[in-house]
């Protein structure tokens, strides 16, 4: 047993050290609480509706996420819309669809079954208008950034002077926790720039906390069903595997040897 | 070994075994005498069967809903993580499965060096081994660059990129090996058949490494050679079989938590980035399992050395049986092999972090140091070590040891010094 200890002990070492080494950061991002991390990590049913009002409200008037459907929103583990709900905000966009049977392109109201849409046409569009920078798509936004959603929290709430002497090309702003600190996007939020249904404050850093929490599930739609099947899992194999470490005793008695 | 007195009891069976001899088989494998001091860094071997399987089985899933096509390959991944019913469960297994069997494949081949495992007459097992591991990280590479983010193709440029260094031919293999001029939709489609053929080689190189196996039987923590059966022995059913089993369900909790709870902490953020040809990442880093070989790679300053000192640090394993001119298998009547066995462990070690460091200052030094000491090991202190060291005396057999409760016959005696 203390040998398995010991294999144990390397095994999980090994691990954190290789994670360390991959994770390596420099810059301290600002802390909050996530509902979503831990063993039992679930996201804030509020917070990401009013993460997806953030985002539609702000974001979107750059951002795509086209990975993700109108069902989404409904859908469970989500922001959890109703059905009803969900509807509504696909409909309130416009999707273009065809051709139809005369060979021409037509708008109509968006359903449940359509993509996200894009705020421009292709990539090209995009540059464009935005000073020849790409606004990212959002869809996996937060896997996509060493930091994960600490990065995302802090980069929006970090928009600064920039410090005396740095010079600063038109267009571009000064960001504490960008990458070499320099950034396309303005500051997309200030207080009260949208105002929330359900009445919250909304202050930089709470809009920060519920687009960040929503750009998390939008990334990661099925972490709530992970951690559930998690927690089962592991706890069907460490019972296994004490059930197993009984009966290998049991059978390993009949000879003399140690196990 | 009881083989060839086996006949099956019942008549049908009797007649199919006579035509095809599967039952035989099935009764070496259940009799197989195993000697009964393994000790769990020997459940590896059982692991890592079950990581292939599980790479194989979650692979075919992924495969059905996966999409070799530059345009469409990393949204198909993203298809897969949200459309397909528990397609991030497969992914993930799949993803993380890489990593875990890397880990047992570094702790199999760490076991085989302290105890000696690769010597006479086990040289063709290791070999065999030594080939599967190349085979693995062939598997690996092509795997990563798969999903199409910025990682998978800048990784793939920088490899590939590696046999330019050939002298004369190389851009022309480089071009070959692309299918074109950069890398592209060409190489994504080889790659993807190569992923989906390796793994079905490893299987086949896997029953061979068995074979090999079953002819001289396991080496054993004490490192002598055991006579089968005896009462040093114990039939690898059921013995073996819970005692794998208790080891490798040891193992899936540590995949388990790696799945639900951190599935892309081994991986790199910019894979979440699709491929982008005009945007070349920071830091181009391979998978945490080549670190320390990448490590090697990039502290010579000349491409093609660097190339072959890289290819040299795996190859030099498979004449490690000859360049060990030690008698004596394992590491526990070796003293001074063993310091140096942990020295190595170490230079590993450091290797690979230095790996994911950037190849400037301190860093290169040390990869520097660490690669000579490296080949050092190899080349000079194993061959030297096994002339000039003073082993300590063999007991007669395992179940000397055994019974004493620990198979250094120093320790067992202090031991039972210290019961009385």
């Amino acid at each position: 047993m203390k040998n398995i200890l010991k294999l144990f002990s390397v095994i999980i070492l090994f691990s954190v050290s290789s994670v360390n080494v991959i994770s390596a950061e420099k810059v301290e991002f600002l802390k909050t609480d996530w509902t979503f991390k831990g063993l039992f990590g679930k996201f804030d049913r509020a917070s990401l509706q009013r993460g997806y009002q953030v985002y539609t409200e702000v974001c979107a008037a750059c951002h795509s996420m086209k990975y993700l459907s109108y069902r989404n929103l409904s859908e469970k583990g989500g922001p959890e819309f109703s059905v009803a709900q969900a509807k509504a905000i696909a409909a309130s966009f416009e999707v273009t669809d065809g051709p139809n049977a005369d060979g021409e392109m037509f708008q109509r109201p968006g359903k449940l079954s359509d993509k996200f849409v894009m705020p421009y046409e292709n990539v090209k569009a995009a540059e464009a208008a935005n000073g020849g920078a790409y606004p990212p798509d959002m869809s996996v936004l937060v896997k996509a950034r060493g930091g994960g959603v600490d990065y995302i929290y802090s980069l929006l709430q970090g928009y600064e002077d920039a410090p005396s002497g740095m010079i600063l090309d038109d267009g571009v702003h000064y960001n504490k926790y960008m990458y070499g600190n320099k950034i396309k996007m303005s500051a997309p939020l200030s207080d009260g720039i949208i105002e929330y249904s359900d009445g919250t404050n909304p202050t930089v850093e709470q809009m920060s906390k519920d687009v960040t929490t929503f750009l998390m599930w939008a990334a990661e739609p099925s972490l709530e069903a992970r951690h559930q099947m998690g927690f089962k899992a592991i706890v069907y194999l460490i019972i296994l595997t004490i059930l197993v470490y009984f009966s290998m005793k049991r059978i390993w008695s009949r000879v003399k040897s140690e196990v | 070994m009881s083989d060839h007195e086996y006949t099956p009891k019942s008549k049908a069976g009797k007649w199919f075994n006579d035509r095809l001899p599967l039952l035989t088989l099935a009764n070496h494998l259940t009799d197989y005498p195993t000697p009964k001091n393994l000790n769990y860094w020997w459940t590896f071997g059982g692991i890592l069967t079950f990581c292939l399987i599980t790479q194989i089985v979650t692979g075919l899933v992924l495969a059905m809903h996966y999409i070799a096509h530059a345009d469409m390959a990393f949204e198909s991944v993203e298809h897969i993580m949200r459309d397909v019913n528990y397609g991030w469960l497969i992914r993930y297994i799949h993803a993380n499965g890489a990593s875990m069997f890397f880990l047992a494949v570094y702790i199999h081949i760490f076991r085989s060096l302290f105890y000696g495992s690769y010597k006479s007459p086990r040289e063709i097992i290791w070999i065999i081994g030594i080939i599967i591991y190349l085979l693995m990280m062939a598997a690996a590479f092509m795997g990563y660059v798969l999903p199409w983010g910025q990682m998978s193709f800048w990784g793939a440029t920088v490899i590939t990129n590696l046999f330019s260094a050939i002298p004369f031919v190389g851009e022309g293999v480089v071009t070959w090996l692309w299918g074109g001029y950069s890398v592209d939709n060409p190489t994504l489609t080889r790659f993807f058949t190569l992923h989906y053929l390796i793994p079905f080689l490893i299987l086949g190189l896997v029953v061979l490494h068995i074979w090999a196996l079953h002819v001289p039987g396991n080496n054993n923590p004490v490192g002598i050679d055991v006579k089968k059966p005896s009462k040093d022995t114990v039939p690898f059913h059921p013995y073996i079989v819970i005692k794998d089993g208790f080891a490798l369900l040891m193992f899936m909790i540590v995949f388990a938590f790696f799945v639900f709870y951190a599935p892309n902490i081994l991986g790199h953020a910019d894979n979440y980035i699709e491929a982008n040809p005009l945007v070349t990442p920071a830091h181009i880093v391979p998978e945490w399992y080549l670190l320390p070989f990448y490590a090697i790679l990039r502290s010579v300053p000349d491409k093609l050395l660097g190339v072959v000192a890289m290819l040299s640090a795996i190859l030099i394993l498979a004449v490690l049986p000859w360049l060990d001119t030690s008698k004596i298998r394992s590491a526990v009547f070796r003293p001074l092999y063993k310091q140096f066995y942990w020295i190595l462990v170490a230079d590993v070690l450091i290797l690979g972090y230095v790996g994911a460091m950037p190849a400037e200052g301190l860093y290169l030094l040390i990869a520097r140091v660490a690669t000579a000491y490296y080949f050092l090991h190899f080349l000079v202190i194993l061959p030297v070590l096994g002339l000039k060291e003073r082993t300590i005396p063999l007991p007669l057999s395992i179940t000397e040891p055994v019974l004493g409760g620990s198979p250094n016959m120093a320790m067992a005696k202090k031991k039972e010094s210290k019961i009385e």
